[in-house]
């Protein structure tokens, strides 16, 4: 298994105070699913958030360590952010469709990366609209203004705007929080055929999604990588106690 | 007891909803009235003449076509230098700067700015435009003087809106590898354009109503042609209005309320295209 991403002795603390990473070392391979999980503050988001440079937004007191994604050290001042958004793409807790037709939506990025032919975006929207398992509920309808379709299907918009920009690696922070069951379930069985050409990193709404979703599975608690491993020796015979309180539920 | 107690309190609530509703309606009566009587006392005045004719007999008859054409120019000349500044000046504030002691400072500059009496921009611009820089008493200097004016109205209006468009398209848009002026191009300004053009428009209304800006640095009595420059004074309406009712003896009393009415319709039909652009973007508004 190639490791896509190698995160060494991450530390970082935002100017507010509230979340933070402490000394996190981790190997995500390729062409997984990678589950982050945790109670809430643990950290998993801003780790997301530093492998797309995300963070750079935000007010960040301290931070030290590398990320190698395909050896390249991406917190290194000197590198193309926007190249690497593009190569890292991302989908949010709560669907965010921009304010534009599904279509638009998904030939967004294109755009903005210099695609004016139109045969090329039109077969991206199909391409990726199809990877993200709402192609035939919206074919029909590309030039509606996104923000009348569902939660759920919006979700898959944004996924499939993501996945537009053919990345190498997509990360979901919690992507599945606000569906209901059935869009969950679409969601969750997209990812499945997604591995096979894509490096997943998800952020999963409970415990229940990790254990369902994860190949490789990361308990973060206040900051701290506690333990990982394979999805499958993780949440059948944890090693630390932590995590077995954890993933039994007494508390979280 | 505990029964007449409760139907008291009714009672006490129904008659303070009524006080305040006979309130809102009061604030409704003096700009109604306003309008009805300039309507009712300008109307016969306006005629074909009134509305393409020069003013002759002293102003006393003819028409007021140079002082329409004038707060035109005014109104276009003072949207050229405030509106590409002002909407400039917002994105810089809501969409750059990070809250330091320096947007702090524009802010409150910004604030008092919107406060200072209209006859001080007046001499204000009599100083710099017309005397120091020498561009005379002109349309330039005028529409300059007008522009400072109008500058924080545009400015807040057009911060605030671009502050209500969701931060999230900026987040989303940001992680799908736009640039930042890409964003702000593509979608901030894009939602925020209504907002703005109302601010803009409200803002232009006010400087086409001022009299005192333009009365040292634009505003001409009397001219016996249209202004063929920029560097021409030029008359205008309220200017026109001020001196027909003050500084013309016998003048007919039809003539001043028909260019208040000119001026009013002016004014109203700015006011009236914000309203339909803001309640259509709003009907349109995807978030």
């Amino acid at each position: 298994m190639v490791d896509k991403i190698i995160v060494e002795n991450l530390s970082l603390q935002y100017s507010d105070g509230t979340e933070s990473l402490r000394d996190v070392s981790l190997r995500v391979p390729e062409k997984a699913v990678t589950v982050l999980f945790g109670p809430a503050g643990g950290g998993k988001s801003t780790l997301l958030r530093c492998l797309n440079r995300l963070n750079d937004l935000t007010e960040v007191k301290a931070s030290s360590g590398r990320i190698l994604i395909d050896g390249q050290n991406v917190l290194d001042p000197d590198v193309d952010v926007i190249a690497l958004r593009r190569k890292v793409g991302m989908v949010f807790a709560r669907p965010v469709v921009l304010p534009m037709s599904i279509r638009e939506n998904i030939t967004y990025a294109l755009e903005l990366a210099g695609e004016k032919r139109r045969s090329k975006l039109d077969e991206a929207v199909e391409r990726s609209l199809k990877l993200a398992a709402i192609w035939d509920e919206v074919k029909d309808r590309l030039e509606d203004p996104a923000i009348a379709l569902s939660g759920g299907q919006q979700q898959r918009v944004c996924l499939a705007r993501s996945l537009a920009l053919q990345p190498d690696i997509i990360l979901l922070d919690e992507p599945t929080s606000g569906l209901d069951p059935i869009s969950t379930g679409k969601v969750e069985a997209a990812l499945v055929e997604l591995k096979k050409e894509f490096t997943i990193i998800l952020v999963p709404h409970s415990v229940q999604q990790a254990a369902r979703t994860a190949d490789y599975a990361a308990f973060f608690l206040q900051g701290e990588l506690v333990e990982y491993s394979e999805g499958k020796t993780l949440f059948t015979a944890p090693k630390e106690k932590r995590t077995e309180d954890y993933i039994t539920g007494r508390f979280g | 007891m505990k029964r007449s107690l409760s139907l008291n309190r009714h009672l006490v609530q129904r008659l303070g909803f009524t006080a305040i509703t006979l309130m809102a309606v009061a604030t409704v009566i003096p700009i109604v009235a306003t309008v009805i009587y300039i309507f009712v006392q300008g109307l016969p005045a306006i005629s074909l003449e009134f509305l393409t004719g020069f003013p002759h007999d002293g102003m006393r008859a003819g028409g007021i076509l140079p002082a329409i054409i004038g707060t035109l120019y005014l109104t276009i000349g003072t949207a050229l230098f405030s509106v590409p500044l002002g909407i400039a000046a917002a994105i810089y504030l809501s969409e750059y700067a990070a809250d330091s002691p320096l947007t702090r400072t524009i802010r409150i500059a910004i604030i008092n700015l919107a406060g200072i009496p209209s006859v001080v921009y007046g001499l204000f611009g009599l100083g710099l435009f017309v005397l120091f820089l020498n561009f005379g008493t002109s349309i330039l200097a005028a529409s300059l003087t007008l522009s400072i004016m109008t500058l924080p109205v545009i400015i807040s209006t057009a911060e605030e809106s671009l502050r209500a468009v969701p931060q999230a398209f900026r987040t989303v848009s940001i992680s799908l590898g736009a640039t930042r002026w890409q964003t702000i191009r593509r979608i901030v300004l894009k939602e925020a354009l209504p907002g703005i053009l109302t601010g803009v428009i409200l803002g232009l209304e006010r400087a086409a109503g001022e009299t005192a800006p333009i009365l040292f640095t634009g505003a001409a009595f009397f001219l016996p042609q249209l202004p063929g420059s920029p560097f021409d004074a030029t008359m205008a309406l309220p200017y026109h209005l001020f001196v027909i009712s003050t500084q013309v003896p016998e003048m007919p009393i039809q003539i001043q309320y028909g260019t208040a009415l000119v001026l009013l319709v002016f004014v109203l039909t700015m006011n009236l295209i914000a309203t339909v652009i803001r309640s259509r973007a709003r009907a349109k508004r995807q978030w």
